[in-house]
């Protein structure tokens, strides 16, 4: 099993991270329109999307029957799917992988329930290191905003009522993201992630990304079309 | 082999000299178990995602069944435990490390029960005796270690043997041949379980967990008792 920075594949992955209401996947589809269009491969993979572990998922938070521990290895698993059959391989075949949420979102999330931040971090130790790891950070009354506006219910376990400390959802969602958003600015430095301000304009955010992208991407190109 | 008939029959026993029994195995957790069973039907089931999915659902049956159980005082028996998922794990390449950590918050069981036969092809004999077929699994046939289930399975069954007999000297299985009759092993097994309820230990843990906090931790009431086996690895009981 090769862990996490010592994979070496010809292909590039980019991450969108951040809390919720950042406006990360909104980003990541412009993003991915523009490198269609400049004509390269590219796969998209988001966070809870294995097909095998997704009914698992479901049917456990519907019937509230995770713990923090179980919550974080099943997530893992969903995780440990996509790398194995959407990341890896598009990697390996010089691809670029777009993913939505990454192992940070596991890292920020599990912490803010309670789990060992050493634990969780070899869990997912399995993870392909990304090229670029881009972080939307939002004042967290902007995203909680963002949020709780435009959706009339919080889940259960998107606002951490499993936990306990709240039994009002909204006081409880916030008192959750601003738990999770310390864990990211604690992983900036840890992994070096790269800190977009996610209160700028759409077309800002979007001129720096692609800006960043294409300094990985030159060597790529020049080595194709000549 | 033999584990489930062997678990049968230590349950009865106990239960008649009064112990209250939990027993419980892989896959059978209320999270995980249908899921894993639905994601080892097809074939796109790969092994960092089987070893994580394993462990979701040891964790769930160690949160929600094996430690309240203890803390009330009944004897648990588990067919297979962690050592099982360690085993394929190593089996398929997976770093011990990154396993042994995942697994880092399961107790010290009182004694592991490592039901041995001694050789892949005795195993055989004894799957074509129950006559059910070959199971995918089983055979490590995700590995591609043969060109069919028979020899795929006496080189998997071969690498799980030795990982096994290693692992029974660092984590100091208690060796049963199970190659014995059913009463033979039977009574063996009772003699060791009487020996450990006797003399209650604490259960102690490989970490100290951060998910389990202290308060939560089993008193030390009635020893648990994990029995599992060099075929350990497949869905059959």
């Amino acid at each position: 099993m090769i862990s996490y920075g010592h994979h070496q594949f010809p292909g590039k992955l980019f991450v969108v991270e951040g809390t919720d209401g950042s406006g990360k996947s909104t980003q990541l589809a412009l993003l991915h329109q523009w490198l269609k269009a400049e004509g390269y491969p590219v796969f998209f993979s988001e966070w809870n999307s294995s097909p095998l572990v997704k009914d698992t998922t479901k049917r456990a938070k519907k019937r509230h029957l995770f713990t923090p521990a179980t919550f974080s290895l099943l997530h893992a698993t969903d995780f440990a799917d996509r790398t194995e059959r959407d990341i890896i391989p598009p990697l390996k075949a010089g691809a670029i992988v777009l993913a939505d949420r990454y192992v940070y979102t596991a890292f920020a999330r599990d912490v803010a329930r309670g789990c060992d931040r050493a634990w969780v971090r070899d869990v997912y130790s399995f993870a392909v290191k990304p090229t670029v790891a881009f972080f939307f950070r939002a004042p967290l009354d902007v995203a909680i905003d963002r949020i709780v506006s435009g959706r009339p219910n919080l889940k259960y376990y998107e606002a951490g009522m499993d936990v306990g400390w709240a039994d009002d959802p909204e006081e409880s969602f916030k008192i959750f993201q601003g738990k999770i958003l310390e864990e990211y600015d604690r992983m900036v430095s840890e992994f070096g992630l790269t800190v977009i301000d996610a209160s700028r304009s759409i077309e800002r955010q979007q001129r720096e990304m692609r800006l960043l992208i294409s300094q990985h991407l030159n060597k790529k190109r020049r080595g194709k079309s000549h | 082999m033999g584990r489930s008939t062997h678990i049968a029959l230590l349950r009865t026993w106990l239960e008649s000299r009064g112990h209250a029994v939990l027993d419980t195995g892989m896959t059978r957790s209320v999270l995980a178990g249908r899921g894993i069973k639905e994601a080892k039907t097809g074939h796109t089931l790969g092994r960092l995602t089987m070893q994580l999915f394993y462990a979701t659902d040891f964790i769930d049956r160690l949160e929600n069944e094996m430690l309240p159980a203890l803390r009330a005082g009944f004897v648990v028996l588990t067919d297979r435990y962690i050592y099982s998922a360690m085993a394929r794990a190593e089996v398929r390449g997976l770093d011990s490390h990154w396993i042994r950590s995942i697994y880092s918050m399961a107790l010290v069981p009182d004694a592991v029960f490592y039901l041995r036969i001694s050789s892949a092809q005795k195993l055989v004999e004894r799957v074509v005796s129950s006559g059910r077929f070959f199971d995918y699994w089983e055979s490590g046939m995700d590995l591609g270690l043969g060109e069919d289930f028979y020899e795929s399975f006496i080189e998997y069954q071969t690498r799980m043997l030795k990982v096994f007999d290693r692992m029974s000297s660092e984590f100091g299985f208690n060796v049963l041949n199970a190659s014995r009759s059913v009463r033979s092993v039977a009574s063996d097994l009772r003699r060791a379980v009487t020996k450990l309820i006797d003399e209650p230990a604490t259960p102690t843990e490989y970490n100290v967990s951060p998910l389990i906090p202290a308060k939560d931790k089993p008193s030390p009431a009635k020893p648990s008792t994990n029995v599992i086996d060099k075929s350990g690895h497949g869905s059959h009981g």
